[in-house]
């Protein structure tokens, strides 16, 4: 960001404190962006001609007679095509060593979508990843989180997701990714060819913790010129809005505002529903699709982060341990897609649904009899072979190594159900079992 | 609306987020509209404190821009909504936009569009005649709006008597003609149109009396109408965690409900949830007259992306409709889809304002002004002797589930029914997930509804209905004992107990909202399978081992399920019966 000739320069700050500065200066506008000493700051408050600044890097080594330089708008974007494959900063800045970008300058956190000009979503997205597309398919416009412990291994889904969603476009939001997780997404991204339809911007724990609270907007600025200019089919993922959340709470708390739930701001709600209503689908085909990590401490889903954001999203997904076969599946039970009826079905093969549910169904009884046998109970003829099939169900469905087409997902769970059950036990349909149901001869 | 001879001008003293400060040159009232003058834009704000001649404004858009020294502009009245014909099956923003007309993809800053049709003619007949006296909310005439006979009143904010001077003939008007000339008791003319305004933050009270409810509002939802059911003019509140189908049972509401007008407040939730709105109402029949869903419901949609401080205003403006529409004489449900959201928007601001925090830092006054707000629902006699009434039933999004938190707390003082969704209902799959024993409906205490109940519905009802609770509190004690001592450390008593409230829960409190015959259940009918159901737990039944008693019991749900999605008294739910009284037989004592 060059300073231009006219710009008028303050040097007289009057207050400092971690996040922000004081000083006086007129004619200055609200969400205005400056420069302070070269770092890049907000407007945040104005009170006369006192006018505060959250300053995005922090204020560490930031002296009284500190450059301000204001720029006269708010933050914007340039956005292209030129965007593809690259990595950029949360200014929107190279971090990948390549040129800088250049085409249209957008402005970053516009304007929010009339409510009856969006469509109702009705694409489907694979993934590939049969604990997703079979039992919590996602669909275009709509928006999810990963409930996650931190040792949970989100950010290799994530990843897998970009590699695998059938997308136009696909930006990465990563905020506060330690380096070696940043290192690990674009080495990912770089190995597997994919990096033209793959744009990131990411805030490592190197950077200032403020600075993450840019991400998502950049993402999402980004995300609406391609699903608005281009009409591309557009996935946002966003990684760790826990953490987008906690630099939230030092703000406001910097800005002596009074703490609610958890020490959270007042307005987390808004805040949060703000980023993830931008998911939306669009008349003329474009669409955003947000797929997000919220961590949780201690799997705890009251907490006001995943509370809040649950009560925003159109669903979640766990992820677990499966002891049992070793890996680590989408839990069944606790993840729900909020969309998926729009399109299971209908959009994908007609036994869907029930295949679906049967599934599940089954795999709740196993866990039944699993219960039964801790607690020292004689398991039936039936529980033993619900254990059996809950393994395989495990390993060759819910597994997230599992990397299929949603109809050999299918096929796959028809082929369990038959090794381990007779047509009667998996209550489907029974028309939708004379046409599935495979020939005993197959197996 | 105050006169003023000088419009009041201000300057942008200072800046907050949405909070505004403003130097005003002249008087300021609270609560007053203004507007903050930009180059391309005016951007709408609301007075909500004044200090001295600093006045605090909240901004209903981004602020983004603004600066200190910025014109303001104030407008002399409260936010005010446009009263009239054409409101019906409209998509209104907060503020009463009609969101249809505005242009782009895109909410730009500023954009403010007309709520009504002025182009649009309106057959008019007459119902005042020349010398009749009349006060503010009497009825002039009526126009035809969709299906709905849409009255014209008298001006709410027309103070004293006025004799008639002329009405207009019969014949087609837009509503800005003058439909009535009256003359005031000093002798002045006064022109009066088809359209009024009125602040929407005042309650209006153009009736004559407002009685307890004493009717009950049919909703087909059995959990609702048969175990605590909402009067006509009454209150409820619907809280629950995320994923316990709230808006599912809200859309199940405004789907069935025996109204002739459904209001819904979309207030500051999910925006594809207000899509599948728009998307299928215009479509989905309105199963009592067989027109579109969409020709007697209006939304007023403010989703969590929209500016904050008009979530507020949204649901004022929706009461204010409702207000509007009651004074013809109608039937109206208001349903808002969070109140918690909209509690949230007072705290923002309140935080803002830097007043002292009350519990989790909402304003001191929250209880108050949730009490205000649903103290303007109400069943009333009109000054005609007509009856309207406006049922309200608002949903709370509680903070980690957590029922004691300010919102849940606050609601429950003011609405005088409770339906709790609870985490383990819906865990279970047993929907609607409303908890049987925490829900609570006042109303079975007032003698005047539980005459009503058994004149309407049967001298038993009442009676019925306690037992059915009774049964299953019953159960619920049952079933703990089972699980504290094990299945056979109990008598088998014990599980007959539980089993028959099973009976009952799975059989009248649970119900299928995506199936079509069992989404909505007649009175008539939810009458029916109750007496069946009480039937059954009057039996006495032979069992030898607890083992028997699950299994027998499985059998008679399924059969009273299948009755639940066969038509009623067709002849399959006839053979669905017959088959469950010799299952009955089997083992009766």
């Amino acid at each position: 960001m060059e300073t231009q000739a006219f710009q008028k320069i303050h040097t007289k700050i009057n207050e400092i404190t971690k996040a922000t500065i004081s000083l006086n200066a007129s004619g200055v506008g609200n969400e205005e962006i400056a420069l302070v000493n070269g770092r890049l700051a907000q407007v945040v408050k104005i009170i006369g001609n006192e006018v505060t600044l959250q300053v995005y890097g922090g204020t560490e080594g930031i002296p009284t007679d500190a450059e301000v330089i204001f720029f006269g708008r708010s933050a914007n974007l340039k956005v292209g095509d030129e965007l593809s494959g690259r990595f950029f900063n949360a200014y929107g800045e190279p971090i990948d060593g390549g040129p800088e970008v250049e085409g249209e300058e957008i402005e970053v956190g516009g304007p929010t979508v009339n409510p009856v000009r969006r469509l109702q979503p009705s694409e489907f997205i694979p993934t590939g990843i049969a604990g997703i597309d079979l039992n919590n398919a996602l669909v275009t416009g709509q928006k999810i989180p990963f409930f996650a412990d931190p040792d949970q291994p989100y950010n290799q889904v994530m990843s897998m997701v970009a590699l695998r969603a059938q997308a136009d476009k696909i930006i990465l939001g990563g905020m506060g990714l330690t380096n070696d997780d940043y290192l690990y997404y674009k080495n990912v991204f770089d190995n597997a060819g994919a990096l033209d339809r793959i744009i990131s911007f990411v805030n490592t724990t190197e950077d200032p913790s403020v600075e993450r609270l840019l991400v998502p907007d950049m993402c999402l600025s980004t995300a609406e010129h391609f699903a608005v200019e281009k009409n591309q089919k557009v996935l946002v993922l966003l990684t760790d809005m826990t953490l987008f959340a906690d630099a939230l709470s030092i703000v406001s708390n910097r800005m002596d505002q009074i703490p609610s739930k958890d020490s959270m701001p007042g307005s987390l709600y808004s805040d949060l529903a703000r980023i993830y209503e931008k998911a939306v689908q669009f008349p003329e085909g474009g669409s955003i699709t947000i797929v997000a990590v919220t961590t949780l401490s201690g799997g705890d889903i009251t907490h006001a982060i995943p509370d809040n954001t649950g009560y925003i999203t159109e669903g979640q997904l766990f992820l677990r341990h499966d002891t049992d076969v070793g890996k680590v599946i989408v839990d069944p039970f606790r993840s729900l897609s909020r969309l998926k009826q729009l399109v299971i079905g209908k959009k994908t093969r007609e036994d869907h649904p029930q295949v679906m549910n049967a599934a599940i169904r089954l795999f709740a009884d196993a866990s039944n009899a699993k219960t039964k046998l801790e607690n020292g109970f004689d398991l039936t003829e039936y529980d033993r072979r619900t254990l059996e099939f809950a393994k395989d169900y495990s390993e060759k469905l819910l597994a997230i190594d599992v990397n299929i087409e949603v109809d050999e997902m299918l096929d796959t769970a028809w082929r369990l159900f038959n090794k381990h059950f007779k047509r009667t036990e998996v209550s489907v349909k029974k028309d939708l079992v004379d046409k599935y149901w495979p020939n005993d001869s197959e197996e | 609306m105050s006169k003023k001879d000088n419009v009041t001008k201000g300057k942008i003293t200072g800046i907050i987020a949405n909070l505004v400060m403003v130097e005003a040159d002249g008087p300021v009232q609270q609560n007053e509209i203004c507007y903050i003058v930009q180059e391309d834009s005016r951007l709408m704000s609301e007075v909500i404190k004044v200090m001295g001649t600093t006045a605090y404004i909240q901004v209903f858009e981004s602020t983004r821009g603004l600066k200190v020294g910025d014109i303001v502009e104030f407008a002399g009245h409260m936010l005010e909504v446009n009263l009239g014909p054409g409101i019906l099956s409209r998509n209104y923003d907060g503020l009463q936009n009609d969101l249809d007309r505005m242009e782009g993809i895109f909410l730009e800053r500023g954009s403010q569009t007309d709520a009504l049709d002025h182009e649009k003619k309106y057959d008019f007949k007459p119902i005042a005649k020349k010398d009749d006296t009349v006060i503010a909310g009497d009825w002039l005439g009526e126009v035809t709006e969709n299906w709905l006979p849409h009255k014209i009143m008298v001006p709410f904010k027309f103070k004293g008597k006025f004799t008639v001077k002329s009405v207009a003939e019969e014949g087609e008007y837009t509503i800005d003609d003058t439909m009535a000339v009256l003359l005031d008791e000093d002798g002045k003319e006064i022109e009066v149109t088809m359209v009024q305004q009125w602040p929407v933050k005042v309650p209006i009270k153009n009736y004559r009396e407002k009685p307890r409810p004493f009717k009950m509002l049919e909703t087909g939802i059995r959990i609702i109408d048969t175990l605590n059911p909402i009067g006509e003019g009454g209150t409820g509140f619907i809280p629950g965690p995320f994923g316990s189908g709230k808006t599912v049972l809200q859309h199940a509401l405004s789907k069935q409900a025996e109204a002739d007008m459904i209001i819904m407040a979309a207030c500051g939730e999910r925006a594809n949830e207000v899509v599948e709105i728009f998307t299928e109402f215009p479509e989905l029949e309105d199963p009592r007259t067989g027109r579109k869903l969409m020709e007697r419901t209006t939304i007023i949609a403010n989703t969590s992306n929209m500016p904050v401080a008009a979530r507020e205003a949204s649901v004022y403006t929706a009461m204010t409709i409702a207000e509007y529409y009651r004074a013809m004489g109608l039937k109206i449900l208001l349903l808002a889809d969070s109140t918690s959201r909209w509690a949230q928007a007072l705290r923002e601001m309140s935080n803002r304002m830097e007043e002292l925090p009350g519990p989790d830092a909402y304003p001191m006054d929250l209880t108050a002004i949730i009490s205000m707000f649903y103290s303007r629902a109400g069943y009333v006699y009109l000054n005609n002797g007509e009856t309207g009434s406006i049922t309200f039933i608002g949903t709370v999004s509680p903070a980690g589930g957590n029922l004691k938190e300010p919102v849940t707390e606050a609601t429950k003082k003011a609405a005088r029914s409770f339906y709790a969704l609870s985490q383990d209902r819906a865990d279970s799959k047993r929907y609607p997930a409303v908890d049987p024993i925490d829900s609570y409906s006042k109303y079975l205490e007032y003698p005047e509804m539980v005459d009503y109940l058994k004149q309407n519905i049967g001298d038993k009802w009442p009676a019925h209905v306690q037992l059915l609770k009774d049964a299953l509190l019953r159960g619920r004690e049952a079933s703990e004992q089972i699980n504290i001592l094990g299945d056979d450390g109990v008598p088998v008593d014990y599980h007959i107990t539980f089993w028959k409230s099973e009976v009952m829960d799975f059989v009248v409190l649970q119900q299928d909202a995506f199936d079509e015959i069992d989404a909505q259940t007649s009175i008539e009918r939810q009458k029916y399978m109750l007496e069946k159901v009480i039937d059954i737990y009057n039996t006495n039944f032979n069992f030898e081992h607890f083992e028997e008693v699950n299994e027998y019991f499985k059998r008679v749900i399924d059969q009273l399920r299948q009755m639940n999605y066969t038509e009623f008294k067709s002849d399959q739910f006839h053979q669905f019966e017959k088959d469950l009284e010799q299952i009955i037989e089997e083992r009766k004592a």
